[in-house]
């Protein structure tokens, strides 16, 4: 690798061409060749037993359904419930459901991100900022955000406002606290190995301290999302309004309202694949990959 | 306070005569709260003449780090003064400390960007350093996918990377295997050699010492003070089993052992 400048470099000529081959030597003793699993039995390794679990619960409901553990009407059957989200896709209703929740999730989220990174990256390198609201917007975090609702009905009546305030004072209290954390646990020698090389200041944040603490941001951001989505649901269900779009959560309390429980359970089986296909789809992929080049993730 | 300020002043015009790459004088360090200070360097005064190389020895505990530290301007001393006119030091730290969220290359590129090189220049001149550090093919490489050895050569591009006069450098190779470290020694002496570099350097490791060394400086313990100093002129390139690498080695260990020993009988 490295014989072809050593001659010029080292008085001793034999000495030189020792030291480089014993050097690629030893590069190459230390050097693991990577080896990669074929694509589809990874593939198959990791949707596998979700798939089974996933087979497990229906055929235990589908027995216990069968032998009429409850009076029908109480307990539906898998197919029952198929069959009601059948219906509502045929009206072509049931995306628009989806989408109204999804956006409201979405845009919500962003706004969390937009104020809970500055509020956090202030938090946590100012002290006075910090002893002031650190444990405030910890302690917030443990509260449920649906005893908002209350409040933000009385402030904003029952509006998207309602919606959106709910969604933020779920949502950015756990993103800042995940940022704070993050910026915790840096390792000091990475910012005295900053301050060495010259990065102080502005620069010293940027290119040191975000990135050293983006794994506990990212994860902040994966709960952030959690807590938006279970806030969204809290208000949506209790905010509910001829000229508001209809949500999931609205979707759930008029089913409520019918006492048709194949469409409640509809309606809580769509809130839960889209809470965990956003984190599985967008969070984990970019979670794993940060974490994979950092060499923070262990390879199977 | 004025008149330190104008001492220093004065101190730096005799460097841009090129007389010191860094004086550290009649300093002292305590840690701890008032009332339960703990000294840790004693009057400690060390010259280092640019292009010089000296290596600091002393038993584990006796301030080494806490003394280049204190060089790096990561910490102020208790007591006297540290000049380094050659602008801020390179620091090697025990640890690697190369950032894992950047590749081998960009850890040097981040160093070279601060220190106000231009972007079209930085690939090429930490294509340049890797070479030196005889890591041609290791600019894409994430930290984690390098060895022990190769890291320590990646720290030790960055630092030199810094284009500091003063290079210090705190245990770089103790947790290194024997023949590595050797190959390392080579690679160092050699880039001193090759460039301006003063180069302060600590270790425990006696022969590792004298095998760099212009001049070994011997720290006793608790408090830190200088115990001895020795010239060594043994001609480069040395090999660290070389007689008169172990003669003087032979010589130091039993001053060491001296410095140890004495601790015993307080
Ligand atoms: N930040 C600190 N606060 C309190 N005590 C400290 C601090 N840093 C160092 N010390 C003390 O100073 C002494 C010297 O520490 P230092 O790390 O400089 O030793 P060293 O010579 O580098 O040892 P080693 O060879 O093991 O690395 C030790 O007794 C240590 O406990
Ligand atoms: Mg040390």
């Amino acid at each position: 690798m490295a014989s072809t400048e050593t001659t010029s470099h080292t008085p001793d000529t034999k000495e030189g061409g020792d030291l480089a081959g014993l050097e690629a030597g030893l590069d190459a003793l230390e050097t693991q060749t990577a080896q990669r699993t074929a694509f589809g039995r990874k593939l198959l390794s990791k949707a596998l037993p979700p798939i089974v679990a996933i087979g497990l619960v229906l055929l235990l409901w589908q027995l216990a359904y069968h032998f009429k553990v409850k009076e029908h009407y109480l307990l539906p059957s898998p197919a029952d419930v198929g069959r009601t989200l059948q219906e509502k896709w045929l009206e072509g209703t049931l995306l628009d459901y989806v989408w109204t929740s999804l956006s409201r999730g979405a845009l919500g989220f962003l706004i969390s991100v937009a104020i809970g990174t500055p509020l956090g990256l202030i938090v946590a390198r100012v002290k006075v900022v910090r002893a002031a609201i650190g444990p405030i917007l910890s302690g917030l975090q443990s509260l449920p955000s649906v005893a908002w609702v209350p409040a933000a009905i009385i402030w904003f009546g029952l509006s998207d406002a309602t919606i959106y305030a709910v969604v933020l004072l779920g949502a950015v209290p756990s993103i800042a606290n995940g940022l704070v954390a993050g910026v915790d646990q840096v390792p000091p020698l990475y910012l005295r190995a900053g301050r060495v090389i010259g990065a102080t200041g502005f620069n010293g944040v940027r290119h040191v301290l975000l990135p050293a603490a983006l794994p506990g941001y990212i994860a902040g951001l994966k709960q952030g999302w959690a807590f938006s989505w279970r806030s969204l649901m809290a208000a949506e269900l209790i905010v509910n309004a001829a000229d508001l779009g209809v949500g999931l959560g609205q979707l759930l309390e008029q089913g409520r309202e019918l006492q048709d429980m194949s469409w409640v359970l509809s309606a809580i089986l769509l809130i839960l694949v889209v809470g965990i296909g956003i984190e599985l789809l967008l969070f984990a992929p970019i979670e794993r990959r940060v974490l994979r080049s950092r060499g923070l993730l262990a390879k199977s | 306070m004025a008149a330190t300020l104008t001492e220093t002043a004065v101190d730096k015009s005799t460097a841009v005569d090129g007389s010191y790459a860094a004086r550290i004088s009649h300093v002292s360090k305590s840690f701890g709260r008032p009332g339960a200070q703990q000294l840790v360097l004693d009057d400690i005064t060390i010259d280092v003449a640019p292009g010089e190389f000296v290596t600091l020895l002393g038993a584990s505990g006796c301030g080494k780090s806490t003394l280049l530290n204190l060089v790096a301007g990561l910490d102020k001393p208790s007591a006297g003064e540290i000049e380094v006119p050659g602008g801020r030091p390179a620091l090697m730290f025990q640890e690697h400390a190369l950032f894992p969220w950047l590749t081998a290359g960009k850890n040097i590129e981040l160093a070279l960007k601060m220190r106000g090189l231009a972007k079209s220049e930085r690939r090429d001149e930490a294509e340049r350093l890797l070479e030196l550090v005889r890591l041609k093919g290791a600019y894409g490489k994430r930290v984690h996918e390098l060895s022990g050895g190769m890291r320590q050569r990646v720290a030790m591009a960055r630092a030199i990377a810094q284009d500091s006069q003063l290079l210090l450098m705190d245990e770089p190779f103790a947790a290194l295997d024997a023949i590595t470290r050797d190959v390392l020694h080579d690679e160092l002496t050699r880039i001193w050699r090759e460039t301006q570099l003063s180069v302060l350097f600590v270790t425990h490791n006696v022969r590792e010492a004298v095998r760099l060394a212009e001049r070994v400086v011997l720290l006793s313990s608790r408090p830190g003070r200088i115990a001895r100093e020795w010239e060594v002129d043994i001609p480069q390139p040395r090999r660290i089993e070389d007689s008169a690498v172990a003669d003087l080695s032979v010589e130091i260990t039993e001053q060491l052992r001296g410095e140890i020993r004495r601790h015993g009988q307080h």
